[in-house]
């Protein structure tokens, strides 16, 4: 994708991948997931059926610098609020992104509980990329 | 059937045609493109015509002969279409049984002409409503389906003796087959004379739509007992809808499409067969195949997706015939349903879907599905409205009695663009299952997780494609429209969890505790032995009233879970 490779302080960025609840259709997670790792970032793909206490604690083990969850099974709302839940819980201050089957009117409603950016069907990867970036720029003051 | 003089003289004039008559015409107006690509990835001819079946030494009996006989390229029926229309069966569930029963209602009203039952994942994954994983996924992307009351409540008021049904269900299939069977029995309705279909499709769920639980070796057991079980007690019934929908849904190319759906069609032969050995019987093919079904994708590319179908079934035949000594030409049929393609749905510009999906219909209805289901504008937003899923429908009967093209039997057979498509799709498929046949079949391909890697690849070259405009998508990457979509989406009533439970502690709490424990030890047993066909254990457990998640934990204990090696 980008012919440099992003570098934060003396690492890649590390973004942490997942498919947040039971919901299998993993198609747009993987490519997500492949092409961030293309984009030169550091990429842990924790796949299918991912409960949110368990996405933290990964999160926390690999320090990520951002989470990417993707849901398509409709119960966005739901899991995602438990998740934020949980990293204001711990103490986790990264950017989040949501991606999957998300009806606009619901857009809103994820930002107001922290998500920093949601990427609805036929969201280019370039743009994906660029909000991974961005996201994490934000949160550490420094240019990747 | 090809005369050498004619064909000489078929060469030459095509020779002076492009010469005198092309040639000219592209200096003045060259063409859009340098190379003209199918999905597949062949480059194709300006023009096809008996050449290109000659060259080949195409013989039209063998390859495809006539319709309702072997290879059955031009469809399974003589008289296709003009007999019996495909069935209209749109695939839909939500909520609670309650709120999917009013649905199914009102399908039938419109003209729907069988039900397929959509589950939420608990259920498809052995898990009660009441589970902590399950909180918040009640009745999102199907019926909630914990126990046999709930199956009671969906078909309320429905004829179950004259409808047929059709199941997602593969990982939970016995025991969602289960309180279909008991309930069609309390009504008087003995199962042998039940029609329809449980998906049982378990291999396709390890290489792409994963909703598994077991390891791949117990699961395949599972489904193969089903298979075996209902090939002896429901003659009516499909026992296994081996699907390639959801690798095309995941990424993979029509030829991948098709070698991945018939690779995993192979394996399941084998495994009934071998366990056959050990429950005496089956001991031939003859006695199960004809209840075996199939489950494709049909995508906007018209005539590729058309030779897709065409080349699947003669692929088929052939499998049957000559790989396992079919005798039965209902064995050697590749029967199959199909759904349009949910990818190639935008969330920009939502109504144009209804334009592709007709495109896609078409090519379903062109290539000889016998069920259809159109999938509905507003799905890349939500699951459908009423209105929606009401002109999905509309589209299936507009082909059927307006279009025409229902009139004769495969009005495609014989040209020349879509025999030769359908050859080549046939010959690269064929390649890929020979790789898979090469490494030991389907279930040792998926444990080294190639097939899954094969799909991840193209889906990213895929999208690479897009990304660069290769592949044009309206409203996405060309005729770009800044708007928001605004349509109405359904949402599902937040109170069905709620309800749903309720309605599970009072079903928990009038049961005969003593019978159900011993229903659920007797599945324990039978997991736990190698030469026993689950199925009778786990209907009588569902018989006793235990619940999905209590059958499904038994097997939990005695197997164990599934954890798939992530590839990206």
């Amino acid at each position: 994708m980008s012919a440099s490779t992003p570098r934060l302080g003396d690492r890649k960025p590390k973004v942490l991948v997942a498919k947040l609840g039971l919901d299998g259709h993993d198609r747009g997670a993987k490519i997500v997931a492949r092409a961030l790792k293309d984009a030169g970032f550091d990429v842990v793909y924790l796949g299918v059926h991912q409960t949110p206490e368990n996405v933290v604690k990964t999160a926390i083990e690999e320090d990520v610098d951002a989470i990417g969850v993707s849901i398509l099974s409709g119960s966005h709302i739901e899991l995602v609020s438990e998740l934020r839940k949980l990293m204001k819980e711990r103490g986790i201050d990264i950017p989040l992104i949501v991606g999957g089957i998300i009806p606009p009117s619901d857009t809103q409603l994820l930002k107001s509980m922290g998500v920093f950016e949601v990427c609805g069907p036929g969201t280019p990867l370039r743009k994906i990329i660029e909000i991974y970036k961005k996201a994490i720029e934000i949160r550490r003051g420094e240019k990747i | 059937m090809w005369d050498p003089s004619y064909i000489e003289k078929l060469k030459q004039k095509l020779a002076e045609w492009e010469k005198e008559v092309v040639e000219p015409i592209l200096k003045k107006l060259p063409e859009r493109k340098r190379e003209f690509l199918t999905e597949q990835g062949f480059s194709l001819k300006r023009l096809y015509t008996p050449l290109d079946l000659a060259e080949r030494n195409w013989d039209y009996l063998e390859k495809l002969s006539f319709p309702g006989e072997y290879p059955f390229t031009r469809g399974v029926y003589p008289t296709m279409y003009r007999g019996r229309p495909w069935t209209i069966r749109q695939y839909s569930g939500f909520g609670s049984a309650d709120d999917t029963n009013k649905r199914y209602h009102y399908l039938l009203k419109i003209g729907q002409t069988g039900l397929s039952m959509a589950f939420d994942l608990p259920t498809q994954l052995g898990l009660d409503p009441d589970h902590p994983l399950a909180y918040y996924e009640v009745g999102k992307v199907g019926v909630s389906m914990p126990c046999v009351k709930e199956m009671e409540i969906v078909f309320e008021g429905i004829p179950m003796d004259k409808i047929t049904t059709s199941m997602t269900i593969n990982a939970t299939a016995m025991e969602i087959l289960s309180m279909y069977i008991v309930v069609a029995e309390s009504k008087g309705i003995p199962r042998h004379v039940l029609g329809g279909t449980v998906q049982n499709d378990i291999l396709k769920e390890f290489i792409a739509r994963n909703n598994y639980i077991y390891p791949p070796n117990p699961s395949v057991r599972y489904a193969t007992d089903l298979i075996i079980w209902a090939a002896k007690e429901m003659p009516k019934w499909n026992s296994i809808s081996i699907s390639g929908y959801h690798f095309e849904e995941a990424g993979a190319t029509p030829a991948q499409e098709i070698a991945f759906t018939l690779a995993d069609g192979i394996e399941y032969v084998r495994w009934v067969l071998e366990r056959g050995k050990s429950q005496g019987w089956p001991e031939n093919v003859d006695q199960f195949a004809p209840r075996l079904s199939f489950f494709f994708s049909a995508r906007t590319n018209l005539f590729e997706q058309v030779a897709k179908f065409r080349a699947a079934r003669r692929m088929w035949a052939k499998i049957m015939k000559e790989r396992f000594g079919a005798k039965k030409p209902r064995s050697m049929m590749l029967r199959f349903h199909t759904q349009t393609a949910g990818v190639t749905l935008t969330a920009q510009q939502p109504l144009v879907n209804l334009i592709r999906t007709t495109i896609q219909a078409l090519a379903a209805v062109l290539g000889g599905t016998q069920s259809l289901h159109v999938n509905s504008y507003d799905e890349a937003l939500s699951l459908p409205t009423e209105e929606a899923v009401k002109l999905s429908i509309r589209v299936q009967q507009v082909i059927l009695y307006e279009s025409g093209v229902v009139d004769t039997v495969d009005p495609l057979g014989g040209s020349y663009y879509v025999e030769w498509l359908t050859d080549m799709l046939e010959e690269e498929a064929w390649k890929i299952i020979d790789q898979i046949e090469h490494v030991g079949g389907m279930l040792k391909a998926i444990e080294a997780g190639w097939p899954q890697a094969e799909i991840a690849r193209s889906a990213y070259e895929y999208q690479l494609k897009v990304e660069k405009g290769e592949i044009p998508i309206i409203g996405v990457n060309i005729f770009v429209e800044e708007e928001e979509p605004r349509i109405q989406m359904l949402k599902v009533d937040p109170k069905v969890r709620e309800r749903v439970i309720s309605r599970l502690k009072k079903f928990r709490e009038e049961r005969d505790r003593e019978a159900l424990k011993r229903a659920l030890d007797e599945v324990r047993r039978a997991a736990e032995k190698e030469d026993v066909n689950l199925m009778p254990y786990i209907l009588n457990a569902i018989k006793s009233r235990a619940t999905l998640g209590e059958v499904s934990s038994v097997l939990r204990e005695v197997w164990g879970e599934w954890r798939a090696p992530e590839v990206i």
